[in-house]
């Protein structure tokens, strides 16, 4: 082995290394999320926010722009209103902590935990890329780890943003965990060189491109499922199933035989629905989702196009019908039909919202289920 | 009273109007009318041969009528690009003949009682199957039709002009307002001089200034649906047109490649490509590198490969020297010629029972597996046997580029050549090459033939190495190994079309960039003189959908506005100023809503303090930073 090779070992050491560590930072910002929410859980406006959804008066809808420090007091104030009958007015939740200052410090801490485990985590995709001398997307580790750094990137961005996305936290944390563990165990494949076909500049514009567009897309994922709950607490709440009190009562009044399933139902029902009204209201949240989806719907776009152009020089023909092809075009027309969806009467919402989940199943098909149940020119998994 | 009964309605007429025409998205029929079928188109059918004709007539161009209409609308549209995300399922699940013929027989051969079925249903080209093309076609008739009568909408919109004030701008979406003591008129004049220079098409009213913005939005949505369109046109008359081939070619073999129909080992072409027109060029293979992964885990991967050739553009023309690599294809006569596979062929030389060469040249050989192991198969038909009688002879076995016979197998471990053997058994007897069948090169059909034997009755087989031979038992013969020859597999093909359809892909994701970032939204201004002699200005914005911009660019109006206008310090209840304005025409409700917005400004301040949200106003900043408004990056 020689002096160079060597050094890329040592690099495809320390890569590990590094992955392993923002493994543990996020376990610790996933337990750091973990206590926010249960402190928001406990604290006085965690409890009142569904008070203060359920009163949340359809027809108002008066939102006041105030100004901020002195400087800007003479600023003109925006008032902004929605279409009346609409649920946008519904307020967003008081967040993860729900008010309460403990929470949030541990919320703080948490993304400040995940601040850290980005940083290692970016380390080891951009050693591993060293050590390989390559662009670090050739197999499906390489993947994985890069397509989970890009996700906490669009999340910390969004935060940067000032964003109302912190609820994000932990969901995002948790499904990182399971993509580096799926990652390092099942997916690991040690450094390694390129089949000839991956070599070429495409390879930087396409899978980045592919990679941002996916992490981007998770997140307005989830942004679109957690719309779908929140939506159903918010008709929950109107309906009068839920809200300050009313499952407690419930709770009460069981009869006293009633199985412990049933009271272990209720109770559930309750976390969940105060977790979900510290949530930013479902209009929020769908809005969210949209403007991610309907941002990232050029890029994936260009992602096929640029694909294409690299089959071309490839394999001699821009499109072939591969099942890679096959399923980023559905991903694509699935979007689209996202998209129209909600331009369309009688498919906004709900609707919309399934399709744009749809659409995200796709995606995540198109990644590990045709790397690993169809061969194909594009299967580089990695795996035997 | 009457009054408080009429106002709503003009009200919501005039918020209709202010909101019109600011896309060209076709009219959403209530979900109720859309999905009825209408009774009849006829109407009155007048008696006699005449009235049933016309009835018959109307009742016919009506229903087509009704038919263009759901098919261009909407809901038809969604419809059909989601059969269209269905239909391509099955052949991601189903071999294709056009992606893999030898995966798709292999799959036919394992499925019997599916396969008659799956054809009939043309499932083994889903993607040029009746129902497929049905799907595509359909929505692309949508398409146009759903185009053209919006691309005259937006001239008309272009030709008119942002639609007046709404009577009451509080009513917008957003909305802001202040006194000054600067007159009406010079407000306006100075709200269209903002305006202008942020570029919004502006229009003065009655006390009032119109304005528009973002009309790019619908030039780049109709530009992505009109590329979409220039795509697929593209596409299929590089289907009608196109032409490929494949063609192995044995290093320094001396004819190489000449493109014309007969050279190819295969070769499809559009329906409408004449293989005259082939273009008349040539090449051979001088040489081919290939390098592979020494160590680690992928060890044996290919890493580079490269095939050196010669190659003339036209008989008479002159010869040229070319590298063609994997992602490099070589560009020759509107055509390209990309180097597609590889592996070796054994040089042999076979000798007769006379002693005579009965063959000497490579030997066709397929790789079977990642490190190369290939099977040989050579017929020899004219040899003879030791007395000089016919005796047809074939060699069957494996070329195998690296063989470590410590694994125990006869699989070849790495794919250079580091320790080449050539393993073979042989065949004598009837070859079977005059029956007529066409024969495989690759296969040998050893039915009417016999295996040689040694003399302990144990079957006949050497391995060989480079310059090493074998002596056939009853001095029917010899084979001697003389070398390695390389050989690589070339695609030729050419596909017309391929800068409209490259242009038509750039311009989709420039459109539908446009179509998605862009805006289109609406200002107004309004500056009046209030009954303290002072000018009320108000501002409303209103957009074309949910948007985060449309409060932010309203606030910067507003204080580029104010450097023209300056606000008057205000009495505390600065929320009354607009509407004292028209206390005539308030109603109850929104008088209580105003109250509600004061109250709500108030609470504003203390929703600073986190423990003291409990409002039980909904209260929201709309602070141009609000993280609530989600990303349009
Ligand atoms: C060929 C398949 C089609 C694809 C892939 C497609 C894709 C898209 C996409 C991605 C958008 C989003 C852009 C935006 O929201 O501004 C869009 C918008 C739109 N599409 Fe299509 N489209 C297709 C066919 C059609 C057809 C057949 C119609 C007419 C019936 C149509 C009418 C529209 C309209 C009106 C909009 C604008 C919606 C709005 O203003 O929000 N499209 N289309």
């Amino acid at each position: 082995m020689n002096i160079a090779a060597a050094a890329n070992e040592n690099m495809a050491h320390t890569s590990n290394v590094l992955i392993y560590s923002a493994m543990a930072v996020y376990t610790l910002a996933f337990l750091a999320h973990i206590t926010e929410w249960v402190f928001g859980s406990r604290s006085a406006v965690g409890r009142t926010a569904a008070a203060i959804t359920a009163e949340a008066r359809p027809a108002v809808a008066v939102t006041v722009r105030k100004a901020g420090g002195t400087a800007v007091l003479e600023r003109p104030k925006v008032v902004t209103r929605s279409a009346p009958g609409a649920r946008d007015d519904v307020p967003d939740g008081p967040g993860a902590a729900g008010g309460s200052e403990k929470g949030d410090l541990y919320g703080r801490i948490a993304v400040s935990l995940t601040v850290l485990a980005f940083v290692l985590h970016a380390g080891g995709v951009v050693t591993r890329a060293l050590s390989v001398e390559r662009a670090p997307w050739g197999n499906m580790y390489e993947f994985s780890t890069t397509f989970g750094m890009c996700a906490v990137g669009v999340y910390l961005g969004l935060l940067a943003a000032r964003k109302n996305i912190r609820w994000l936290g932990l969901p995002l944390v948790t499904t990182i965990l399971l993509d580096l563990g799926l990652a390092i165990s099942v997916l690991y494949t040690s450094s390694d060189q390129l089949v000839p076909a991956l070599r070429s500049p495409w390879l930087w514009i396409h899978v980045s491109c592919a990679i941002l567009s996916g992490a981007a897309l998770y997140v307005g994922a989830v942004s679109t499922l957690f719309y779908r709950f929140r939506d159903g607490y918010e008709l929950r709440l109107a309906a009068g199933k839920t809200g300050p009190g009313i499952l407690e009562k419930k709770l009460k009044g069981l009869p006293s035989d009633a199985g412990l399933g049933i009271r272990l139902g209720v109770r559930l029902q309750m976390s969940w629905d105060n977790m979900l009204s510290r949530m930013p209201s479902a209009a929020t949240l769908d809005k969210f989702g949209y403007r991610i989806n309907a941002t990232v719907f050029p890029l994936w776009t260009f992602t096929i196009i640029a694909g294409a152009i690299w089959a071309e020089a490839a394999w001699g023909r821009y499109w072939g019908w591969d099942p890679k092809e096959v399923w980023s075009f559905i991903t694509w027309v699935a979007y689209a039909s996202y998209l129209h969806a909600r331009a369309t009467a009688g498919w906004k919402g709900r609707k919309a919202a399934y399709l744009g989940l749809a659409a995200f199943g796709c995606y995540i098909f198109n990644y590990y289920g045709v790397n690993f149940l169809f061969g194909g020119k594009h299967s580089y998994s990695g795996v035997e | 009273m009457a009054k408080t009964d009429s106002t709503p309605t003009t009200e919501a007429q005039e918020d209709a109007a202010a909101g019109a025409r600011l896309s060209t998205a076709p009219a959403e029929e209530s979900e109720a009318r859309g999905q009825v079928v209408p009774g009849s188109f006829g109407g009155v059918r007048r008696p006699g041969a005449l009235g049933a004709l016309a009835w018959t007539g109307r009742e016919v161009i009506g229903w087509l009528r009704w038919f263009w209409r759901q098919l261009t609308s909407m809901r038809v549209a969604l419809l059909l690009l989601l059969l269209l995300s269905l239909a391509t399922i099955p052949g991601s699940l189903i071999p294709q003949t056009s992606v893999d013929s030898v995966k798709t027989d292999t799959w036919k051969e394992a499925h019997k009682t599916l396969t008659p079925l799956y054809e009939k249903l043309q499932l083994f080209h889903v993607y040029s199957s009746v129902w497929f093309s049905a799907i595509y076609i359909l929505l692309f008739v949508s398409l146009i039709g759903c185009i053209v009568p919006r691309t005259w909408q937006f001239v008309g919109q272009l030709r008119g002009r942002p639609p007046k004030a709404p009577r009451n701008l509080t009513r917008l979406p957003a909305y802001t307002t202040w006194r000054t003591d600067t007159d009406p008129e010079q407000v306006l004049a100075s709200a269209r001089k903002v305006l202008r220079r942020k570029r919004f098409r502006t229009e003065a009213g009655d006390g009032s200034v119109a304005s528009e913005k973002g009309y790019l939005r619908e030039v780049g949505n109709l530009l992505f649906h009109v590329s979409l369109i220039v795509m697929l046109v593209a596409f299929a008359s590089a289907q009608l047109w196109k032409y490929e081939g494949g063609k192995l070619i044995v290093e320094g073999d001396k004819d190489g490649f000449a493109n014309t129909l007969t050279q190819y080992d295969d070769f499809k072409s559009g329906s409408l490509f004449d293989t005259d027109d082939l273009p008349p060029f040539s090449f051979k293979l001088k040489g081919f590198t290939g390098s592979y992964e020494r160590t680690g885990p992928q060890k044996g991967t290919p890493r580079d490969y490269a095939a050196h050739i010669t190659y003339w553009e036209r008989p008479d023309g002159e010869a040229r020297d070319a590298t063609i690599k994997v992602n490099e294809p070589l560009e020759v006569g509107g055509s390209k010629v990309y180097l597609q596979g590889h592996g070796y062929a054994p040089k042999v030389t076979v000798r007769d029972g006379k002693g005579n060469i009965a063959y000497s040249g490579p030997v066709a050989s397929l790789p079977l597996d990642s490190n190369i192991t290939e099977t040989t198969v050579l017929k020899v038909p004219d040899s003879v046997d030791k007395d000089g009688k016919p005796l047809q002879l074939g060699f069957l076995g494996n070329f195998v580029p690296t063989l470590d016979l410590r694994t125990g197998s006869m699989a070849s471990v790495f794919p250079a050549l580091d320790n080449p053997h050539l393993v073979l058994t042989a065949y004598y007897g009837n070859l079977g090459i005059d029956s007529g069948v066409p024969q495989s090169v690759y296969k040998l059909d050893t039915k009417r033939m016999k295996q040689f034997k040694e003399e302990g009755g144990r079957k006949f087989a050497r391995a060989l190495k480079p310059g090493e031979s074998l002596t056939l038992p009853n001095g029917a013969g010899s084979l001697k190994f003389d070398g390695i020859s390389n050989w690589a597999t070339f695609q030729v093909s050419h596909k017309p079309a391929d800068l409209p359809a490259l242009a038509g892909a750039v311009a989709a994701v420039v459109g539908v960039a446009g179509s998605l970032f862009i805006q289109r939204r609406r200002v107004w201004v309004r500056a009046v003189r209030g009954a303290d002699g002072r000018t009320v200005v108000e501002l409303a914005g209103l957009g074309r959908s949910e948007s985060a911009k449309v409060p932010e660019e309203l606030l910067e109006l507003a204080i580029a506005l104010q450097g023209d206008a300056p606000p008057v310090a205000e009495e505390p209840a600065e929320g009354g100023a607009a509407a004292e304005e028209k206390a005539e025409a308030k109603t109850e409700a929104e008088a209580a809503e105003e109250k509600a917005e004061q109250k709500a400004e108030e609470e504003a301040e203390a929703v600073e303090k986190p423990d003291d949200a409990t409002a039980e106003e909904p209260t929201r900043t709309a602070d141009p930073t609000d993280s609530s408004e989600g990303a349009r990056a």
